[in-house]
């Protein structure tokens, strides 16, 4: 038996013009957690689906090697057979069941004809014990957080017998806390004798937690590390991953702050009669043109309410409080409204409420401004709107081969940038921005803080929600921390540390 | 190289094609089945007439589906307010074209409210939809309770369903037994199309946009001229152009502007393609849904009256299955039932396509359980091959 449980070897995929991975080779040790890094379009997630079965073995050439025998795999199903599980980014849960169901989804335990509740319930709390979930098995998947959900799809795995559990990207959406919490049950799973491959884009993550690291780019493998051997950090990770090293991740801003305020927020509370609670309470803080302002704060803690309550306040809030934006005390109804008055919100999902995939770059892009591009009468003038998205295509270097790409065949960066020009066509005053740099690279992520430099130099302001800690810091001038719907402080950014901010947004 | 780009041309734009590809294969089968009786002039200006409301129809019908919902109620809608029509100008005497006015006016508000619950509170347009579907039923009972069918007397009110334009030019050397009016509007049709293509052209190539090669620019355009000019012919060698195609022409082409050009279709699309999106970015849903919901019951309204005046009168049983009809023709013509994809003159052809279907079968005498199945399944099979030849792209 070899020391290796897997063996991706030679592994060439194509898709119709593109070659996604060319002659890759991949092992994991037995017992080991190996991360899997590298840049969005580097094909980690193409040989993932390699690995599961997605792509059947006819249609990439190579071989693979499972416990030592060659597989070969026509779906899902026979990779599942094997002892391989993969956690998508996107949980395969479904809302409206409970737990247990979910767990023993699709293996249900039955007696005669009917399904035996009782001892599947029995061995579900057996599973959440093992992922340290303490919930209880009848409880409806909707109503856990996306930490706790994240570890009811560990137990799913588990009960399926899994040797090899792939994550892919299991932290992208998780608090700090829930990041902890997921990485000791994954170290703990490795102690059971699971074996893990990671694909993370947190690369302090990365190091806390991996034996072995390999760095995937352009669809060839990099190299694979040993991390405490060949002594890892996180700049040799970049350094491999982009190919280039990048001196600092936060680019330079010295661009003045005016003394005028664009936004002043006063006791602002905020009711959500769906929940029938209040998820703001007693909010105030304002920020000055040409500055960059960071809102920190565990998810869920009420950065994304806030954001949404000021500009039109889509979710129906019962709100109380002032809103003075450039000097007069005003309300927004509706987002038009708000974008009217020079206010724009680029939200956390681009794909869920960001952008329309079906519809072309061109299209997205003029969207919240259409008006812009058209006669008084209302008929778009193609010329204008070609020019308008051809300029961004080029200033916000979109790689793409045409303006009428649909937005869906872009790259998870691209498409941000796509967002990120839906709303600087808007010509606000105030930007805000949800989560801007979640889920892509690192090449890309220095670009959108590049951006941002640029546009604050030119008089915007910004108000950046972020759950990424080092991101708030090295952007902002200044930083509020949220949590319990309160602002529990305001840090200058020479006072603010990831410590002081994690002691503020942990307050309750 | 022409044969090379002829290929790469339709399999990119394979779907679409195959439409008019289906289109033709269907007139030819029929005008070979019925012994050239199909395509003679009086069956074609026939077909146009009975493709007129359901192709007014699913033109709103379209625009629904865009926005993910349903609209069931259309049929009696239709029916009903052809009935208020008829009352109308029989039993309060008015006038035919305060008649039709008035009916416009019910037909939008009509479709406001089927579409308010929907807009405001969020009931699935089905539900309020059927609701409407068996009101409207209902209600078309109602008034046609008393008299059971209503005449219409009126000449002007009928010959929206049967009249033809009147020949402005009435000499009877020149091109004997053809309707001169016809062919001069096909001519310009004609002149019109290639010009405005051209002009597109010329507005891509600055944008370094694909386009056909010269060729195969000019072949496209001496085909569609032919289809114009045939479609003419046969049209001038009859009565002319029938009101009810030049309304349907009018419709779809005022509706095919709207969706493509102005500011207000790509609001619907956008409502379609992602409504939370569109919502953020400042496009107000509610409005829009409403928007449409009123379309939808305006262009009921029509086809209504459309309806009513190619029968002279109003029966009870009128408007029984439209609804299904002009949502079939949008399926059939390529609207996405997932929402946010579709086309005015997809819609069209996939009414045209769906009515030459039921003209031919009639025509050729097929048993009319045999109709619907056959009608089944060349639905079923264009979805089958939309959704296909969609993934292929992909």
């Amino acid at each position: 038996m070899s020391e290796y449980i897997l063996e991706m070897q030679h592994i060439t995929k194509t898709f119709p013009g593109v070659r996604a991975l060319s002659d890759v080779t991949f092992s994991v040790k037995k017992g080991e957690i190996h991360c899997l890094v590298g840049e969005n379009g580097a094909g980690k997630s193409t040989l993932m689906k390699i690995l599961s079965g997605v792509y059947p073995h006819h249609e990439f050439e190579g071989k693979i090697l499972f416990d030592g025998k060659e597989v070969k795999f026509n779906g899902i199903h026979d990779s599942e057979e094997v002892g391989i599980g993969i956690i998508y980014q996107e949980l395969a849960l479904v809302p409206e069941m409970m737990v247990y169901e979910n767990v023993l989804l699709g293996h249900e335990i039955r007696r005669g004809l009917t399904i035996d509740i009782h001892e599947m319930i029995k061995e579900t709390e057996q599973l959440l014990e093992r992922v340290h979930l303490k919930v209880n098995p009848t409880t409806k998947i909707k109503d856990l957080g996306i930490g706790k959900q994240q570890l009811v799809e560990i137990a799913k795995a588990l009960s399926k017998n899994v040797k090899l559990l792939i994550l892919d990207e299991p932290t992208a959406a998780l608090n700090e806390d829930d990041c902890e919490n997921l990485l000791n049950i994954i170290r703990e799973l490795k102690s059971q004798g699971v074996t893990c491959i990671m694909i993370s884009h947190k690369l302090k993550e990365v190091l806390s937690i991996a034996d072995t690291i390999t760095v995937l780019r352009d669809g060839k493998t990099i190299c694979t590390m040993d991390r405490e051997k060949d002594k890892v950090n996180e700049q040799v990770l970049i350094k491999h991953m982009v190919g280039r090293s990048i001196e600092n991740i936060y680019p330079k801003r010295n661009s003045r702050i005016w003394d005028d305020v664009v936004i002043e927020v006063k006791n602002w509370t905020a009711f959500d009669p769906k929940l029938g609670r209040n998820v703001l309470k007693d909010v105030n803080f304002k920020i000055r043109r040409g500055e960059i302002v960071g809102l920190a704060g565990l998810m869920g803690s009420g950065r994304t309410e806030l954001a949404r309550s000021l500009f039109g306040n889509p979710d129906g809030y019962e709100i109380s409080g002032e809103l003075i934006f450039k000097g007069k005390n005003q309300r927004f109804n509706h987002p038009s409204e708000a974008i009217a008055a020079g206010l724009a919100y680029a939200s956390e999902d681009r794909k869920r409420n960001g952008l329309v995939l079906i519809q072309p770059i061109k299209t997205n892009i003029t969207m919240a401004n259409l008006g812009e591009v058209a006669t008084k009468q209302g008929v778009i003038i193609d010329e204008k709107e070609i020019q308008v998205a051809s300029q961004y295509v080029k200033d916000m270097t979109i790689k793409t081969p045409s303006i009428q790409q649909l937005v869906l065949n872009l790259s998870g960066g691209n498409q941000q940038k796509v967002s990120v020009s839906k709303w600087l066509f808007a010509k606000p005053d105030l930007l805000i921005l949800d989560e801007p740099t979640r889920g892509i690279d690192v090449g890309a992520k220095y670009e959108i803080y590049t951006l941002m430099n640029e546009l604050v130099a030119r008089g915007m302001s910004i108000l950046m929600i972020s759950s990424e800690l080092p991101e708030v810091l090295g952007m902002s001038d200044r930083v509020y921390v949220v949590a319990n719907g309160h602002i529990k402080g305001e840090l200058p950014i020479s006072e603010a540390t990831q410590e002081r901010v994690m002691e503020l947004a942990t307050q309750y | 190289m022409a044969y090379k780009e002829i290929r790469t041309m339709l399999r990119r734009n394979l779907r679409e094609y195959a439409m008019y590809i289906a289109l033709v294969a269907i007139m030819i089968i029929f005008s070979i089945f019925t012994n050239g009786n199909f395509i003679s002039s009086r069956n074609i200006a026939n077909l146009l007439n009975q493709t007129g409301y359901i192709a007014v129809l699913a033109v709103g019908m379209t625009l629904i589906i865009v926005i993910r919902h349903i609209d069931l109620s259309v049929g009696f809608l239709a029916g009903f307010l052809g009935a208020v029509a008829a009352v109308l100008m029989t039993q309060v005497h008015l006038n035919a074209w305060l008649t039709i006015l008035l009916v416009l006016v019910l037909g939008a508000a009509a479709g406001f409210v089927t579409g308010a619950p929907v807009a405001t509170l969020g009931i699935p347009a089905f539900v309020s939809s059927l609701a409407g579907w068996l009101i409207y039923r209902g209600a078309l009972m109602l008034t046609t309770a008393a008299t059971g069918t209503i005449i219409v007397p009126n000449e002007d009110f009928n010959a929206l369903g049967n009249g033809y334009i009147p020949e402005l030019f009435p000499l009877d050397n020149v091109l004997p037994g053809l309707h001169k009016t016809t062919i001069l509007i096909g001519l310009i049709t004609i002149i019109v199309m290639v010009v405005s293509q051209f002009m597109d052209r010329k507005r891509k190539q600055q944008y370094h946009f694909d386009v056909l090669s010269m060729p195969m620019f000019i072949l496209k355009l001496v085909l569609l001229s032919l289809v114009i000019a045939y479609i003419t012919w046969i049209l001038a060698g009859y009565n002319g152009l029938s009101w009810t195609f030049v309304i349907m022409m009018i419709v779809v082409f005022v509706y095919d502007f709207l969706a493509r050009k102005t500011v207000l279709g790509r609001h619907i699309f956008a409502v379609g393609g992602n409504p939370e999106a569109a919502e953020l970015s400042g496009i107000n849903v509610k409005k829009i849904t409403l928007f449409v919901f009123a379309s939808m019951g305006l262009l009921s309204a029509l086809a209504g009256i459309l309806f009513t005046a190619r029968l002279k009168s109003a029966t009870p049983q009128a408007g029984t299955l439209f609804e299904l009809d002009a949502i079939a023709a949008c399926y059939i013509g390529g609207v996405s039932a997932a929402g946010g994809i579709g086309s005015i003159t997809g819609s069209l052809i996939g009414a045209l396509v769906y009515m030459s279907l039921m003209n031919g079968m009639n025509l050729m005498g097929t048993d009319i359980s045999l109709q619907y199945i056959i009608r089944g399944l060349v639905l079923v099979g264009a979805v089958i091959f939309d959704v296909t030849s969609r993934k292929r792209k992909a």
